[in-house]
């Protein structure tokens, strides 16, 4: 909520800070898959609700934080919870998932580093 | 350096093993044509048409099983934690700790999960509205003396509505057991034995791919004397309505049958047996463990009496799970679990607020997500599948057309099962329900549809879900295709598939 009431600016501008909130604080969730998750869902729900025109709609979904970013399909209850559940993450990090490494510039002992697999299959 | 030494040798060994393949005497050309296959079991020489390929039989190192490092559990089955506990025990040196950090986030070891059938993550959202439940709000929910009691019961009461409102039910037909376990063996084992103490009532009727829980509380009342008709199902997984008719008997109390197939995925014509039954004036009950906030379920337009849902299918916590009950027309059960009658008296015992309160969020969000979600996974598993499909003697197990697409079942055919499972560790697979999972023995879901043994021990379930990334998936289907053919390579069977020969021609001889 306190994460809502902070924004500042126009509408357009408020909704695109609450973009880059919604997108930056997903990103702090330690799973792959819920960060992931919370990224495409983000995305898909702001282009979805592109068309909202009318501003009092619009301010009303973002000010009334809590209650009905429905439209957006971003409920601000939503970003608290990432908020507060990316530090709860953060706190029990359990290890990656093997398609994680790709992204997060893994040694695959191309340009001679090391290269830490082994073939398998033979014992 | 260990593993330096034995790739050399295997190298080695390999070269010369291929050298006295192509000196020997007896190797034949490979545009010999071949014999007819009959005789091939009567000629007990048989030679390779064709070599396996150098380069077939080898693992993709780039997308290698790589579970042998460190494990993420240690020897005592502890989790390992990276943050903690690595620094911890390398407290004399800090570098080696960093060291050892570094090494364990550097490239994950985790397994992909995809066996959503089986269960599924814990939603965040969900989450966050158990965690205060279980740090200041402890009141029992029945306490009706104290303000602590109050708020529990009100936090229970919001989650039964969410729960009544996922299936459109009224919130007081919604009784909290432990589980679809729970609430199948209540609904059959309850409502034989009420309406089996006037001896009037003495058949059940359900199918034969059932849940384990469903088949074995029928064969427990079978015991107490009830008769039970195991309808048989089609090919495709679905039953058949006019065998169902048939089936029901003047003293029949009770028809159960699951509204989604946990290791098939097919979507049984739930609304035509609801109206049949009401018809008949039987009991239906269904198991929609794997349906409920999967596909829209409404219990009134479906003339569904009993429902079993479960908490943990829809990214909700373990350990809870709710049995809708009708009131109009009542339906009575003999309760299980007797005591303070709390739930109607059906489900005496204190319920857990926090994980009440996480079934009911969970239900709350996948009514608003469902049309969002059933999307993204329709668009993952048609890209899964089809990608599936496109390797040859593949087939995909049950109705293609009514099946619910977050549960893929595909045959391989000349590829054992359970040694793909061996092969694919870097991916969380199952080869049917987690309950028989520990055994060996083919799955009786698939042994029902008329597949044969080999097909049903070639079979492997995918379960997409909502936090499945497409990137998951497209390394599933790389990893699948490399293995299946890697395995395929070492199957002597596949070598006689690619020649031609009709396997079930082959006389085998006994040994």
């Amino acid at each position: 909520m306190s994460i809502v009431s902070a924004l500042k600016g126009d509408l357009p501008q408020q909704a695109r800070s609450l973009y880059r909130q919604l997108l930056r604080t997903g990103d702090k969730f330690q799973a792959y898959n819920f960060r992931e998750y919370a990224k495409r869902r983000t995305r898909d729900a702001f282009r979805e609700s592109k068309g909202v025109e009318d501003p009092r709609q619009i301010q009303d979904l973002i000010q009334k934080g809590l209650k009905d970013l429905e439209i957006m399909k971003v409920r601000t209850a939503f970003l608290a919870g990432i908020a507060r559940q990316t530090v709860v993450s953060q706190f029990y990090q359990i290890d990656r998932l093997v398609v994680e490494g790709g992204m997060s510039g893994k040694q695959k002992g191309s340009s001679g580093d090391r290269a830490r697999q082994k073939d398998t299959g033979w014992d | 350096m260990a593993n330096v030494a034995t790739t050399a040798l295997r190298r080695a060994s390999r070269l010369g093993l291929k050298q006295s393949i192509t000196t020997a005497p007896l190797r034949q050309s490979p545009h010999l044509p071949r014999l007819p296959a009959t005789t091939i079991s009567r000629t007990s020489r048989r030679s390779y048409v064709s070599e396996t390929k150098r380069g077939n039989a080898q693992v993709n190192v780039e997308t290698a099983i790589r579970l042998d490092k460190s494990n993420f559990m240690n020897e005592k089955g502890e989790l390992v934690m990276p943050g903690s506990a690595s620094a911890l025990s390398a407290a004399g040196s800090p570098v080696a700790g960093v060291l050892k950090e570094a090494k364990l986030l550097d490239e994950g070891q985790r397994p992909i999960y995809l066996d959503m059938q089986a269960t599924t993550p814990v939603d965040p959202r969900v989450l966050d509205a158990m965690l205060p439940f279980f740090v200041g709000v402890y009141g029992n929910p029945h306490s009706r003396t104290h303000a602590y009691g109050w708020e529990s019961e009100k936090a229970v009461e919001d989650a039964r509505s969410h729960v009544a409102n996922l299936i459109g039910a009224d919130p007081k037909e919604i009784i909290f057991t432990s589980g679809a376990t729970e609430s199948n063996n209540m609904s059959i084992k309850g409502v034989a034995r009420f309406f089996g103490r006037s001896g009037k009532k003495k058949h059940i009727v359900t199918s034969q791919t059932e849940h384990k829980c469903v088949l074995d509380s029928c064969r427990h009342l079978q015991d107490e004397g009830f008769e039970i008709t195991y309808l048989p199902v089609q090919s495709s997984g679905l039953i058949d309505m006019q065998q169902l008719e048939a089936a029901i008997r003047p003293d029949t109390a009770l028809v159960s049958i699951m509204a989604v197939n946990n290791e098939i995925g097919v979507i049984q014509p739930i609304e035509e047996i609801g109206k049949l039954c009401r018809q008949k004036g039987v009991f239906f009950h269904t198991d929609a463990a794997q349906a409920v906030g999967k596909i829209p379920l409404d219990v009134n337009a479906m003339n569904i009496d009993l429902m079993s849902i479960s908490s943990h299918k829809i990214y909700g916590p373990k350990g809870i799970g709710a049995c809708y009950v009708r009131r109009r027309p009542r339906v009575r059960i003999d309760p299980i679990i007797s005591g303070g009658g709390q739930e109607r008296g059906l489900r005496s015992g204190t319920i857990a607020p926090p994980l009440v309160v996480g079934f009911g969020e969970a239900c709350r969000i996948a009514k608003e997500d469902m049309g969002y979600d059933s999307k993204y996974i329709k668009s993952l598993s048609d890209r899964l599948l089809k990608g599936l499909l496109a390797m040859e003697h593949t087939s995909q197990n049950g109705d293609p057309n009514h099946f619910y697409p977050g549960c893929v079942n595909v045959s391989f055919a000349y590829v054992e099962g359970e040694s793909l499972l061996m092969a694919l560790k870097d991916i969380a697979l199952s080869s049917g329900s987690a309950c028989t999972s520990a055994s060996l023995e083919p799955s009786y879901v698939l042994r029902a549809l008329g597949n044969s043994d080999e097909s049903a021990h070639s079979s492997i379930r995918f379960g997409i879900g909502r936090f499945t990334s497409e990137q998951e998936i497209d390394y599933v289907l790389k990893a699948v295709q490399e293995r299946v053919t890697f395995l395929r390579e070492l199957s002597p069977l596949w070598e006689l598939v690619q020649e031609g020969i009709d396997l079930n021609t082959i006389e085998w001889s006994q040994h």
